[in-house]
């Protein structure tokens, strides 16, 4: 079973926008062996110019799986999530992600392969700020195996 | 805490070395940190029902502390602006022994205001991450 090839191009509404929270971006550093103070330290952050605490590079994971989700929930797209493997993923940003951030993702499918019985979806979520601002773009590529 | 400048660094430079210790107790902080909680990354059971040697790593764990050395180096996340990787291996991770991550942080490119760090990031020996690729912006 293949991946729609027309998903090609597709784009989805924004997603509900994530309030990022102090302690999330603190959690999220602890969880990823994140120890550089401006990831858990208010004044060290704002003594460094940033608003508030600074989101580990990887943060921006959290918001574009909320963008995923509804690639993944699409009865067109027909994507079995148990054969979906993680192939690539990449994040290039504008500025760092900061707690009080406001952001949204909005979800395109940039590419569909089909590759030895297996389907490459890559997808971009571009994560915006509350006044619409550019923030990280987030690219993944997930693999999706054939049946065996 | 300053950056190093472009001007102090050489192509094949290594900036940062590190051995990162994952127990499964790591795993369960980072499913409930990101919000994946996918149990291939738990239970024994389910990642041996769909063929998997042991229970593994979230790769998006394996990217995010893979990067760790860089941000230090430079002294704020804030300045890497572009950060990449493909998941070609995954890391097992043992109920008793956990796993040891190796990272290896070179530079790979330099450009006027921004360098690209390679990271060489092995488990048993062998690569688990290809094309890691971190840009830190740094001054002249």
């Amino acid at each position: 079973m293949s991946v729609n090839p027309e998903l090609q191009g597709r784009s989805y509404p924004p997603t509900a926008p994530y309030l990022v929270g102090r302690e999330k971006v603190r959690e999220f550093a602890r969880a990823v062996f994140a120890t550089n103070p401006l990831h858990h330290d208010v004044d060290a952050a704002r003594a460094a110019g940033y608003a508030d605490v600074v989101a580990p590079p990887t943060f921006p994971v959290v918001v574009q799986e909320h963008a995923l989700a509804r690639l993944l929930a699409d009865p067109e797209a027909d994507i079995d999530f148990s054969r979906v493997v993680h192939g690539d993923q990449r994040f290039s940003f504008s500025r760092p992600i900061v707690a009080g951030d406001e952001l949204t993702a909005t979800l395109t499918v940039t590419s569909v392969k089909s590759l030895g019985g297996h389907s490459m979806v890559t997808a971009d979520a571009l994560v915006a700020d509350a006044s619409g601002e550019h923030v990280v773009t987030a690219t993944s590529t997930l693999v999706v195996r054939g049946d065996e | 805490m300053s950056a190093p400048a472009l001007s102090s660094l050489a192509l094949g430079d290594v900036v940062a070395e590190a051995e990162l210790a994952l127990t499964r107790d790591s795993l369960v902080r980072y499913a409930g940190a990101s919000g994946d909680f996918n149990p291939i990354h738990y239970r024994d059971d389910v990642a041996a029902s769909v063929g998997l040697p042991g229970v593994l790593a979230h790769g998006m764990l394996t990217m995010g502390l893979a990067v760790q050395p860089v941000v230090d180096w430079v002294g704020d996340p804030g300045r890497v602006v572009d950060y990449q990787v493909r998941f070609t291996r995954p890391v097992v991770v043992d109920p008793r022994d956990g796993a040891v991550v190796t990272v290896v942080a070179k530079v790979g490119r330099l450009d006027e205001d921004a360098a690209r760090i390679d990271l060489t990031v092995t488990f048993g020996g062998e690569t688990v991450l290809g094309k890691a690729q971190a840009v830190v912006r740094l001054e002249p």
